[in-house]
């Protein structure tokens, strides 16, 4: 586990938009910000990016549907709340905690859905 | 590795070494904080750190912990200062600590005159325990005798890719030179405990650590929060999950040797898990209600040296022990390069390898022992927050190392 977040990030190479932290991943995660009308490629296919997507945060790496687990690192981080296309953000708005749910400074304690 | 690597310490009277020499002044309850802080900035000196606890009520892991840190082998002395009339025994912290061969005083402002006596009396108090503490012999120090820490503060998306994996490069180097490398934060390594359990050196120590994660969820369940801060969902981070993943890396991959608690000191050469998770029903709020807590319960685990891993950019230091900011996103890295010792973002954009910059942080370690002052220490960072907790002792199976010994 701890070493499967390595193989991309290891090559020493020319930036790679997104990353694919384990072969069994359903997720990209950006390392470089993102515009709308942004190339970006998807196990040979090419999205265009419809907003804004900064270092960090994860596309869908196939179309996922609503109840799908999220893998990131070959594990399991959550699942997904709504279906989403290739390419999608993923995040707070389409995906949950299988654990404790996350909360953000305008989503506290009565909002959450609980897991 | 090169295990020859060695670097002067302070030998203390216990037998350990420290890589500094610092004079605490601790209050011991917040009615003694001005007092104590302004002590701390009329003597003006970067090795004479401000440390305390609030509470007037008693408590044995906050007692625990300032012996823990008092007797530290990076602290060559100690200046309490009491109000008077709050719960902290005072007179067994001074006893506690004098019987580690330290010099230590003890000030208590209700006696003492006041506050303005109180002031005058500690920096002279403090000029006395510097002059004893200049004594220490100095001696060479070598990665066996050091214990490192880890914590990661401010997390993103681009922690657990290039940072925190990074750090677990340095701790492999260091397990692999028989340094002790401390983990915790088993609130972030809810998702983890299966693959976790099985690095553990027996079966009976893995157990453990299962059920400390599963303490650790239960305890989060109560408090109705994880340990997920806004700052990690705007940094790409969407469940704790997802934290605990990436957190988790900062392990690196020895096998885990140990699950010990705040204020336990490992007893060899290895990986550690501290469970830094009140035992019982939760009773005095969040675990640790910030990362400081947490790096003071490192350091009262001997943690000599901090590494620090962030992404969106945290800025603290510690008393008593140098912490090394290891920054995981390039963005954070160019808005904040003025705090942080080492840029892991270099991974990101494809100008470093893992392997290069845990090499790094292996020599920046190396070199903070030797006395070089870290980021955060030279800006003067000297955090330190102790709150009220519950600790039962570590159960038979958690320390495997010391039962073979």
């Amino acid at each position: 586990m701890t070493q499967s977040g390595d193989s991309g990030a290891q090559q020493k190479s020319a930036i790679a938009p997104v990353i694919l932290l384990h072969p069994d991943d359903n997720i990209l995660v950006c390392v470089k910000q993102f515009h709308p009308g942004d190339e970006i490629s998807i196990d040979g296919e090419n999205i265009i990016s419809e907003i804004d997507i900064a270092v960090g945060h994860k596309i869908a790496r196939t179309a996922l549907s609503a109840g799908d687990k999220v893998y990131r690192y070959g594990a399991p981080i959550g699942s997904m709340t709504e279906a989403v296309a290739k390419g999608a953000h993923v995040h707070m708005h389409n995906m949950k905690s299988d654990y404790i749910p996350s909360h953000t400074r305008t989503r506290q304690n009565k909002d959450r859905s609980e897991s | 590795m090169n295990n020859n690597v060695s670097f002067n310490g302070w030998l203390r009277a216990d037998g350990r070494k420290g890589i500094r020499n610092v004079i605490v002044v601790a209050y011991l309850v917040e009615c003694a904080h001005h007092v104590t802080r302004r002590i701390v900035n009329l003597v003006d000196d970067m090795d004479v750190h401000l440390i305390g606890f609030p509470g007037c009520y008693p408590n044995q892991y906050a007692y625990d912990m300032m012996r823990a840190v008092c007797t530290h082998p990076n602290v060559g002395g100690a200046l309490l200062v009491s109000l008077g009339c709050e719960s902290m025994n005072r007179e067994k912290l001074l006893r506690d600590i004098l019987a580690t061969n330290r010099p230590a005083e003890l000030l208590v402002i209700q006696e003492t005159g006041g506050t303005k006596a109180t002031i005058d009396a500690g920096i002279a108090a403090v000029a006395r325990l510097q002059s004893e503490a200049a004594k220490v012999a100095r001696v060479p120090m070598y990665l066996n005798e050091l214990i490192v820490g880890t914590i990661c503060g401010g997390s993103d998306g681009t922690s657990g890719i290039s940072a925190n994996p990074a750090v677990g490069r340095c701790f492999d180097a260091l397990v692999a030179a028989d340094a002790v490398c401390i983990f915790e934060e088993t609130g972030e390594l809810i998702g983890c405990e299966t693959i976790m359990a099985d690095r553990a050196i027996t079966p009976e120590l893995g157990e453990e650590i299962e059920a400390c994660v599963a303490k650790a969820e239960h305890y989060y369940r109560v408090m109705g929060f994880g340990s997920f801060a806004p700052g990690n969902a705007d940094g790409g981070l969407t469940t704790l999950e997802e934290k605990s993943m990436g957190a988790y890396s900062k392990s690196g991959s020895s096998p885990i040797s140990g699950l010990i608690k705040p204020g336990d000191i490992p007893p060899a050469g290895g990986l550690y898990l501290l469970d830094v998770v009140p035992d019982g029903e939760p009773r005095f709020g969040f675990p640790n209600i910030s990362d400081n807590a947490e790096i003071i319960e490192l350091i009262a685990c001997g943690s000599h040296v901090i590494l620090f891993t962030t992404g969106r950019g945290s800025v603290v230091g510690s008393a008593i022990s140098p912490v090394i900011k290891v920054c995981a996103n390039p963005e954070t890295y160019r808005r904040l390069a003025g705090d942080m010792d080492v840029n892991a973002g270099r991974i990101l954009e494809g100008e470093a390898t893992l392997d290069e910059v845990g090499e790094e942080i292996l020599q920046n370690v190396i070199a903070v022992a030797s006395g070089k002052r870290s980021v955060s220490e030279d800006l003067g960072h000297q955090e330190f927050i102790l709150t009220y907790k519950a600790f039962e002792p570590i159960g038979p199976s958690c320390l495997p190392v010391r039962q073979m010994a």
